[in-house]
C-alpha cells in the first residue's frame, strides 16, 4: 500500500519536482546550494553584517593581525566573548610593527550596535551593525590592510562586487549566446557558417591575454563605475561562445523533431515555434551552462583586478583585495591578506557543485 | 593523409587573418596613436624631439593613412618579420619577444606532457578501481584543483615555501644564471625551477583529464568486447591497456585544441605572480604603459601558437583515429 502510494506520487510529480528530488540526493550539490545562498545573503546585506564600512581607516591599526576573541577573563572565569584593546608597538630589534593587547581591558562583543553610517542599497541611511564592540576596542575578524581597513568588512563588500559581475556578465553572455546561437541554429546557411567561424576565432584566443588587451585599452581617467560596466561587457564578449554553441546544437537537433513539424503545420510562426516550443525544451540545459559559466566570470574578474587592469578603487572586489597580496614579503609578514582567496575558492566550488548536480538532475536518462 | 593535412592548413588561413585583425584592433584601441604618447613622454623627460625621426616613424607605420591601409601595412610588415617598435624599451619588438616566446612554448609543452603523464595512469587506476578510497581521494583532489585558479595557487605556494621552507620559488633561473649564456649548467638550472610553474598550471588540467579518461574508460569497460576478451582468458592488465585504454585516451588528443589557449592563459598570469621571464609579465607591462605594438605582437603570437597547436592536434588525431582519415577522404 505504502509502496504504491510512493509510486503514484512519483508518477504525478511535475518535471520540476522530479528534478528537485533528484537534485536533493546529490550531497555535494546541496552543500554548494547552501554555500551560494549564504554568499548571496552575505553580500546583499553586507552593510549591515560588516562591523565597519569598507573605507573606514583606522590609522593607528595598519596591518593589524586578526583580533583575538577571548572567552575567559583574567580570573579564568567564562564570560561572553570579548576583545581586549590593542595598541601599536614597534619592535626595536626588527623595526617591525606589532600589536600588543592592553591587559585588563574588556570589551564584550555586542549584537546590533551603532557604528559607521552607511547607505543601505543607496536607499536608506543607517548605522546599525549586526555585531561590534564599543570604542576604543576594535574587532577585526580578518585583520586590517595597509591603510588600516577592516579586511572582514572588505571581503563582504568585495564578494558583492565579484558576485554581481558574475551575474551581470553571465546575463549579458546569455543574451548574446541565445540570440546568436539561436539565429545560427534556426536560420542555418551562410549565417550559421559566419557565426560559427566567429566563435572558432574567439575560442582560439587565450582568454586572459585577450581580456588583458581589451581591459588595458580603457583610459585611466574613467570613472570606476564605467570601468565596472566595461569589464562586465569585455568578459561577456569573450564568454558567450559556449552558450551559443550549446543553443545552436540543441536547436539543430530539435528542429527536425515531430512536434516542431506539427507546430508548423498548425500554422505557428517562427517566433512562436522558437519561444513556445523549442526554448522550453532546453531551458534546463541553459540553466546548467549558466551556472557553470558564473565561476569563470568571477575568476576572470579576480584575475584582471589582481593584475591591476580590472576594477579600480574605490570599487572593492575580491580581485582588488588580492592585489594587496601580490608581494611575497608582504604575504609572509601579513598572511591574513590571503583570506580573500578562500572566498574565491568557495564561490567557484559552490557554483561547480551546483552546476554538476543540476546537470545530473535535469538529465532524465541519468541515474 | 597528406590531402587532409593540406586541407587543414588552408582552413587555418582565414582564422589567422581574423586573429590578426583582432590583434590590430587591440593595438589601435587606446585613444590617440602611439606617437602622441611617445612625444608626450619625450617632452616630459625634457628630451628634444627629433622632427625627422618623427616623420620617418609616421611614414613607417602609415599614421596618416586610413585605418584599413594601416592594417595592411602592419600585416605586410608582420609577414616580413617587422613587428613594429617598442617605445618603452626603444627597441624593435622583434628583439624583445624571441626568448620569452620560446620560454612560454617550453613551459606549455612541458605542462602538457606533465598533465598527460600524470593523468593517464591515474585516470586508468580510478576507472579500474572505481569507488575505492583512492578513487574518492583523487576525485576530491581533482575538485580542489579545478576550483583553485592558477595564480591563487601560485600565490599560496609562494607564501608557503617562503614562510615555512625559507626559499623563494619565483623566477626560472638562479640569480647567477639569469644573464649567463646558454650552456648545460644553465639548462639544468632551468629544469630545477621549471617544475614549479608546470605543476601549478598543470594541476587544474590534470584534474580535468583524469575525469575525462575515467569517464570514457568506465563506458568502454562495460562493452561486450571487453567481456569477450576476458572470457578468452586474456590477462587483465594486457586486456585493459591494449583495447579500452586506447579508445579512452583518444579524446585527450582532441582536447589539445581547447587546452592550449587555457594553458597559455594560465601560464601568462602565473608567470606574473612567479615573476618568470615569459611573455606574461612583459605583456602586462606593455599593456600598462600602452606600449601597444609590443602587446599586440604578443597577443598575435600567442593566438597563432594556439592555432598551430590545434592544427597539430588535428593531424595527430587523424593519425591515431582512422575514422577521421576516411571521413576526410570521402569529403574530398
Amino acid at each position: 500500500m505504502e509502496e504504491s502510494r510512493e509510486a503514484q506520487k512519483y508518477l504525478d510529480a511535475s518535471t520540476r519536482q522530479l528534478i528537485w528530488w533528484r537534485y536533493k540526493k546529490h550531497a555535494l550539490a546541496m552543500i554548494g546550494l547552501y554555500l551560494i545562498v549564504g554568499l548571496y545573503v552575505f553580500s546583499m546585506f553586507c552593510e549591515f553584517l560588516a562591523p565597519y564600512s569598507k573605507d573606514t581607516r583606522h590609522f593607528d591599526m595598519t596591518y593589524a593581525s586578526p583580533t583575538k576573541i577571548r572567552l575567559f577573563d583574567d580570573e579564568g572565569k567564562l564570560k561572553r566573548p570579548f576583545v581586549r584593546e590593542v595598541k601599536m608597538d614597534v619592535d626595536l630589534k626588527t623595526q617591525q610593527i606589532r600589536y600588543l593587547e592592553v591587559a585588563g581591558t574588556h570589551y564584550p562583543i555586542r549584537l546590533f550596535v551603532r557604528g559607521d553610517s552607511y547607505e543601505f542599497w543607496s536607499l536608506w541611511e543607517g548605522n546599525l551593525h549586526l555585531f561590534g564592540v564599543d570604542a576604543p576596542g576594535r574587532l577585526f575578524l580578518f585583520g586590517t590592510d595597509r591603510m588600516g581597513r577592516d579586511l572582514f568588512s572588505r571581503c563582504l563588500y568585495g564578494s558583492r562586487i565579484s558576485l554581481s559581475i558574475g551575474m551581470f556578465g553571465v546575463a549579458l553572455s546569455l543574451l548574446l549566446g541565445l540570440v546568436l546561437g539561436g539565429v545560427s541554429g534556426y536560420v542555418g546557411g551562410w549565417v550559421d557558417s559566419l557565426i560559427q567561424r566567429t566563435i572558432e576565432v574567439i575560442r582560439c584566443f587565450p582568454s586572459i591575454p585577450l581580456w588583458m588587451g581589451l581591459a588595458a585599452a580603457m583610459p585611466p581617467h574613467w570613472h570606476a563605475l564605467k570601468v565596472y560596466f566595461m569589464i562586465t561587457i569585455i568578459l561577456s564578449l569573450v564568454g558567450w561562445t559556449d552558450l551559443a554553441r550549446m543553443v545552436r546544437g540543441k536547436l539543430i537537433s530539435l528542429r527536425e523533431e515531430e512536434f516542431v513539424l506539427a507546430a508548423r503545420f498548425a500554422g505557428a510562426g517562427h517566433t512562436r515555434i522558437i519561444f513556445r516550443h523549442l526554448l522550453p525544451s532546453f531551458t534546463s540545459h541553459i540553466i546548467v551552462t549558466v551556472t557553470l559559466a558564473i565561476p569563470h566570470m568571477v575568476l576572470a574578474e579576480t584575475a584582471l583586478s589582481f593584475l591591476g587592469i580590472g576594477l579600480r578603487p574605490p570599487i572593492t572586489s575580491l580581485g582588488t583585495l588580492l592585489k594587496e597580496a601580490q608581494n611575497v614579503t608582504t604575504i609572509a609578514l601579513y598572511p591574513w591578506l590571503l583570506i580573500p582567496v578562500a572566498f574565491v575558492i568557495a564561490t567557484v566550488l559552490a557554483f561547480n557543485f551546483v552546476g554538476d548536480g543540476l546537470r545530473d538532475a535535469v538529465d532524465p536518462y541519468s541515474r | 593523409m597528406l590531402t587532409y593535412i593540406i586541407r587543414r592548413i588552408f582552413i587555418m588561413i582565414p582564422t589567422l587573418i581574423a586573429i590578426s585583425v583582432i590583434s590590430f584592433i587591440i593595438i589601435e584601441l587606446p585613444p590617440g596613436d602611439f606617437l602622441t604618447a611617445y612625444t608626450a613622454e619625450l617632452s616630459m623627460s625634457g628630451e628634444a624631439i627629433d622632427q625627422v625621426e618623427l616623420e620617418s616613424l609616421k611614414k613607417r607605420f602609415g599614421l596618416d593613412e586610413p585605418l584599413y591601409m594601416r592594417y595592411l601595412l602592419w600585416a605586410w610588415n608582420f609577414l616580413h618579420g617587422d613587428f613594429g617598435h617598442s617605445f618603452e624599451w626603444n627597441k624593435p619588438v622583434r628583439d624583445l619577444i624571441g626568448e620569452r616566446l620560446a620560454m612560454s612554448v617550453t613551459i606549455s609543452t612541458c605542462t602538457l606532457l606533465f598533465t598527460w603523464l600524470v593523468s593517464v595512469p591515474i585516470g586508468i587506476y580510478s576507472a579500474v578501481r572505481q569507488y575505492s578510497w583512492v578513487d574518492h581521494f583523487l576525485t576530491f583532489i581533482g575538485f580542489i584543483g579545478l576550483a583553485t585558479p592558477n595564480f591563487l595557487f601560485a600565490l599560496v605556494l609562494l607564501w608557503v615555501s617562503y614562510a615555512y621552507l625559507g626559499m623563494n620559488v619565483g623566477g626560472l633561473f638562479s640569480p647567477e644564471y639569469s644573464e649567463a649564456p646558454w650552456d648545460l649548467a644553465k639548462v639544468l638550472d632551468l629544469l630545477k625551477h621549471l617544475w614549479i610553474p608546470v605543476v601549478i598550471v598543470g594541476t587544474a588540467h590534470t584534474a580535468k583529464f583524469i575525469r575525462i579518461i575515467r569517464g570514457n574508460l568506465l563506458d568502454e569497460l562495460k562493452k561486450p568486447y571487453v567481456t569477450t576478451a576476458r572470457a578468452k582468458g586474456l590477462p587483465e592488465t594486457r586486456l585493459i591497456l591494449k583495447y579500452p585504454v586506447r579508445v579512452a585516451i583518444n579524446p585527450l588528443v582532441s582536447t589539445i585544441g581547447w587546452t592550449l589557449p587555457e594553458l597559455i592563459s594560465g601560464i601568462a598570469i602565473t608567470a606574473v605572480v612567479l615573476n618568470l621571464p615569459t611573455t606574461g609579465p612583459l605583456l602586462l607591462r606593455a599593456l600598462m604603459s600602452q606600449d601597444m605594438q609590443l602587446a599586440g605582437t604578443f597577443i598575435m603570437f600567442l593566438s597563432a601558437l594556439t592555432v598551430l597547436g590545434t592544427l597539430i592536434s588535428d593531424i595527430l588525431l587523424a593519425w591515431v583515429d582512422p575514422r577521421i582519415r576516411y571521413e576526410a577522404r570521402e569529403v574530398k
